[in-house]
């Protein structure tokens, strides 16, 4: 993908903190319940399964499956406009979470539904690394 | 939990000219749907006792309900702003319709309008409504609303083999309705391959997959349906309406092949004491064809994954089955942003009235509304009968 010029580029949150911390490192993390085990995406201040406000930054595996894409013609915005066509994906990752990602390193065509992905990095600024997902 | 079936009626429907009107704003488009709806009712605007409004992406107000009634002079006891995207229209007609059984008001105007099209233009009003997306986790992604759905789209054939053709079914049959429709933006027939042939957006959906971007308002006034019959036109009554709240953003979603609106569609149906097989016309939230599909299963139109083929044959036509947008949907007659799903609203009223001329569905006694806002997330079904009991 191209540079990021005039790209939304995320501004992260005191709650979002550790997660592009994690990016700026090249790890992908989730949150973890100590209390319950339920992994979860995007942070958030308790466990949505058992409501526990004890859960951990955890190291995911950064491996997923494709849940669904969609290739696009039409950018949303003209910052956007190189990279057409461009696939924006749903991952489910291997721990359970899903989340929005584009795929890269490969041709949009190749991409199907339960296409096993694994997250690499692109450097955006010196702060932020957006997460992205390739073929494994 | 008390039932609002038959306890409200709707009096008074009104649209503004829609499609392209750059001769009024944003907010002259709220007060000229209001003011027509109050003459389709036959009331002066001092005996409206409640507004609500959503807010106008064009000129947006901090407080909007409370700025329409301003600039109306009107003084209601009850003023209120409501946002849940496309599905705003029919939250709003929940919350008046409480708000009237409860004797919180009598006499609810609903004004609803934007002017996408004149006011932003198609490009700044796709890249507006775009911020739906997660500014930290989706929007860095670049997908526009098309490819939102696009997912939806994606997944559901993928589940059900669902076709390209099953979807532009859906855009052929609202342009036919619209056809019929001499208030509709888009009135030139299609045909699947049209649809098939048209510019790629995000696959799978092209350009005639998605809705239009356009200028209109529409309003309405409901009051409580024991005062229904002093009003000069036939009341419609409101039997069911139900909710279903799933997700805001669609990477946090469920399922992407099955949404709310089976929870809406099943709160309405238990509160009318009505099935999908009583319902005689649909006007279904048709932002992009897919999402049709999704909702005539989720409603109970047709068993989970059946969609695709439920649309086939002109079944969703006029003299199909079961008639679905009848004056053309948001593929087709108009879609300014917030108040799109009111136009399905104010036809309903007018098929239940017979007014409807070459596209009436003849005989129509019930009709099933529903909206949807965001991404599949907020959704809301309201059944709608000529008689009261």
């Amino acid at each position: 993908m191209a540079a990021p010029t005039g790209k939304p580029v995320p501004v992260p949150t005191r709650e979002t903190q550790p997660y592009w911390e994690g990016c700026k490192r090249h790890e992908l993390r989730i949150q973890k319940c100590i209390a319950c085990g339920h992994y979860q995406f995007y942070p958030r201040l308790y466990c949505t399964a058992c409501m526990s406000e004890h859960v951990e930054w955890v190291k995911a595996s950064g491996r997923g499956k494709v849940l669904s894409f969609t290739i696009v013609y039409r950018p949303v915005t003209q910052a956007f406009a190189a990279d057409v066509p461009y696939v924006v994906a749903l991952i489910t990752l291997d721990e359970g979470p899903q989340m929005m990602s584009n795929i890269v390193g490969c041709p949009p065509d190749k991409v199907y539904i339960g296409m096993p992905v694994v997250v690499t990095f692109e450097d955006w600024t010196e702060e932020i690394s957006v997460p992205k997902f390739t073929p494994v | 939990m008390a039932s609002l079936r038959g306890k409200v009626a709707i009096v008074g429907v009104a649209d503004t000219e829609v499609g392209v009107v750059p001769h009024l704003s944003a907010t002259q488009l709220y007060v000229k749907a209001a003011k027509l709806a109050l003459e389709d009712a036959g009331i002066t605007k001092d005996q409206v006792d409640g507004l609500i409004t959503c807010n106008s992406f064009v000129e947006p107000y901090l407080y909007h309900a409370e700025m329409i009634a301003e600039y109306m002079q009107i003084f209601p006891r009850y003023c209120l702003n409501v946002a849940t995207g496309g599905g705003t229209t029919l939250a709003i007609m929940h919350h008046a319709a409480s708000a009237i059984a409860t004797g919180i008001c009598n006499t609810v105007l609903i004004t609803m309008a934007d002017n996408m099209l004149s006011g932003l233009s198609r490009d700044k009003a796709i890249e507006v409504m775009s911020t739906a997306g997660h500014a930290q986790f989706e929007r860095p992604y670049g997908p526009p609303i098309p490819g939102f759905y696009a997912l939806l789209a994606q997944a559901h054939m993928h589940a059900y083999g669902t076709t390209s053709e099953q979807f532009a079914a859906v855009a052929v049959a609202c342009r036919k309705h619209a056809a019929l429709n001499p208030a509709a933006q888009m009135r030139q027939p299609i045909t699947i391959e049209d649809v098939l042939n048209s510019k790629m957006i995000a696959h799978p959906l092209h350009l005639l997959d998605c809705s239009l971007v356009s200028d209109g308002g529409a309003a309405v006034v409901m009051t409580a349906a024991e005062r229904a019959k002093d009003f000069p036109k036939q009341p419609v009554y409101l039997l069911g309406v139900g909710e279903g709240h799933s997700h805001e953003h669609i990477s946090q979603a469920r399922s992407l092949t099955t949404s709310a609106a089976k929870e809406a569609g099943e709160r309405a149906y238990a509160m009318a004491g009505l099935g999908p097989q009583d319902v005689d016309v649909a006007e279904l939230y048709d932002c992009f064809t897919p999402v049709v599909i999704i909702e005539l299963e989720d409603l109970g139109f047709c068993a989970k994954g059946e969609g695709g083929r439920f649309v086939e044959g002109g079944r969703i036509e006029l003299g199909g089955a079961l008639p679905v947008n009848t004056h053309g949907g948001l593929m087709s007659h108009c879609h300014p942003g917030h108040p799109g799903s009111l136009f399905s609203v104010t036809e309903a009223v007018r098929q239940l009235r017979g007014e409807c001329g070459p596209r009436q569905v003849a005989g129509a006694e019930i009709a099933l509304v529903h909206g949807q806002g965001g991404i599949m997330s907020t959704h809301c079904t309201m059944i709608l009968g000529k008689e009261r009991n």
